[in-house]
């Protein structure tokens, strides 16, 4: 109860603060009391998680799986151990994992369920395994909860509105043209590098009209907003997060301010993100609010990058393991909108969603109690037997493959879902127009996270058509 | 037999059969309409299966549950007489119903 009046007090002060010091210095303090209290308190550092080898599920104890462990998808254990929940503990309790107790909600029927059910559960206050460090609590509307959250996601949702799209298209066709144009022939390269984060950065530095040449720090700021060890179990370092964010506000509050004085001056303003939001009632003094308004740029730019960018590396590596599939579509590249649904199922870039009970709630004969976390495994649902006939199977012509669950269902579903589809079918369009072999050469490198389901690295070399 | 006619956003119009008690959206997915497409195959839960009725058949098409108003809150280019298809029970006496599809499902 105390602690929330101080939150609540804190929070005050800090938005009152805005107007008179610059947000950048406001996190830059928050970052001096935050390694302040650590000395007096003696506070230890979350500690960093060292790789060993997962063992086999089938040699564990049900209470001891522990499904958080951020090299499952690394070391490809994922599919056995989420299968043995499915099949025998589908709403399964981890009592005493690195990030406290939570559910694992793991088939397709219940996750639906969980995120349908908004007033049963609350995407509050965040929603991946652990919490924010002190001090960093940016508030996103994905993790809101009605009616802030609609009012939030309206005000931005224009952006990635089927109608801009198609303003967009023609411009992203162009720019994915001029990276597979430049990409070398019959010579190994990092594909993760050259396709995935080049074209992800272009989108994010176009929705945001984010100067171009400096788009990489938009991918920076994401992947260090999203990797904390605390919150993922990533390999970002707090000290470096809290600096990326004050850089972050810094940029961000400067590019506002420049809308601004656009808007009042009564020039045109743009289609982009931030012009969009000014020009909205309810978010037009958003930057008064900074936890606020870091965090949704934030939620919009990591929406847009780990993603986007995974699924490009993912579809890759599917149609390699799946050669059959890769003839299939070189035959008939009709079905490749059909395909972006499969990549997007097969990969599900991000695992999964938090939520806290907000009541004692029943589900597949266990108890949820009220303020317990829940944690909905899109990974898993994805490839419950009983929601998708053969699920590890990558089919490009599936039937009902916008079925899967990689966006979410309910309020929060994926709001950028129509721009990744759209990314996505134009990058295979022009890919199956150019090459005639795209091979994965060796075994990829994966990214550290229960959260993110994603590459680091991945060679591949291409062969051009004849 | 009662018949529905839905008209895609360039235009074209679909008239099919209704089959009493199938929902909106499967008879339109039935029937092949383009438009439609129902990501979350009739739960409520995803918005793409979103239509505009006209005026004069929405006592007929009954009220929008909660679940649903959420989720068309989230469709920008919904109107005062948007529904998702997938909550609506087609019965015999929506013969001659019109259903406009919107140009994208969002």
């Amino acid at each position: 109860m105390k602690s929330g009046l101080i939150e609540k007090a804190k929070a005050t002060v800090m938005d009152i603060g805005t107007a008179v010091v610059p947000m950048d210095l406001q996190i830059k303090g928050a970052h001096l009391l935050f390694n302040a209290k650590k000395k007096i308190l003696r506070r230890p550092d979350f500690p960093a998680f060292v790789e060993s080898p997962i063992p086999d599920v089938s040699t564990l104890a049900i209470e001891d799986i522990d499904v958080s462990n951020p090299f499952l998808f690394a070391q490809n254990r994922w599919e056995s151990y989420f299968k043995r929940l499915r099949d025998e503990c589908p709403v399964h309790y981890q009592k005493k994992s690195a990030f406290g107790p939570f559910w694992s909600i793991t088939r397709y029927e219940d996750i639906l369920f969980v995120d349908k059910n908004h007033d049963l559960f609350s995407a509050e206050p965040f929603i991946v395994i652990g919490a924010a460090p002190e001090g960093l609590s940016l508030e996103m509307f994905i993790a809101m909860d009605p009616p802030k959250h609609d009012v939030q996601r309206r005000a931005v949702q224009g952006v990635v509105a089927p109608k801009n799209l198609k303003e967009m298209e023609g411009l992203i066709r162009s720019r994915t043209q001029e990276v597979l144009d430049g990409l070398p022939l019959n010579k190994p390269f990092n594909w993760v590098e050259e396709v995935s984060i080049e074209l992800t950065a272009r989108m994010l530095a176009t929705l945001l009209d984010f100067p171009y040449e400096s788009r990489r720090k938009l991918v920076y700021w994401s992947d260090l907003a999203g990797g904390g060890a605390e919150t993922t179990g990533g390999t970002s370092d707090t000290d470096e997060l809290f600096r990326g964010m004050a850089d972050m506000a810094k940029q961000f509050s400067q590019l506002w301010r420049e809308k601004e004085a656009k808007r009042d001056a009564g020039e045109a303003t743009g289609f982009d993100l931030m012009s969009l939001m000014l020009s909205n009632d309810d978010t037009k003094n958003l930057i008064n609010k900074p936890m606020e308004f870091l965090g949704n740029l934030a939620l919009l730019i990591v929406g847009g990058n780990d993603t986007t960018r995974n699924s490009m590396t993912g579809g890759v590596l599917a149609l390699n393991r799946f050669p059959d599939e890769f003839t299939k579509l070189k035959n008939d590249p009709s079905l490749i909108p059909n395909m972006v649904s499969e990549i997007i199922r097969w990969q599900t870039p991000l695992a999964y969603m938090r939520r806290i009970a907000k009541q004692d709630v029943e589900l597949n004969g266990k108890t949820i109690k009220k303020g317990d976390k829940v944690v909905m495994w899109y990974a898993s649902g994805n490839r419950d037997e009983r929601a998708i006939e053969q699920p590890d199977q990558f089919i490009i012509d599936r039937k009902n493959a916008r079925n899967h669950i990689s966006f979410g269902f309910g309020i929060h579903r994926c709001m950028g879902n129509r721009l990744a589809e759209m990314q996505l079918r134009i990058l295979w369009e022009e890919l199956i127009q150019r090459f005639d072999k795209i091979e994965v050469v060796g075994e990829p490198k994966y990214v550290q996270s229960n959260f993110v389901k994603g590459y680091s690295e991945m060679t591949v070399k291409l062969t051009a058509k004849a | 037999m009662g018949r529905i006619t839905f008209i895609q956003h360039d235009g074209t119009r679909h008239t099919v059969d209704i089959e009493e008690g199938k929902s909106l959206m499967q008879t339109a997915m039935d029937n092949l309409v383009p438009g439609i497409d129902a990501d979350c195959g009739g739960s409520c839960a995803c918005g793409t299966c979103h239509v505009v009725l006209s005026e004069e058949w929405m006592a007929a098409a009954g009220v929008a549950k909660d679940d649903e108003a959420n989720l068309l809150e989230l469709t920008p280019d919904r109107s005062r007489t948007s529904r998702l298809s997938c909550q609506i029970t087609t019965t015999e006496e929506m013969d001659g119903m019109v259903v406009r599809l919107p140009e994208f499902q969002m």
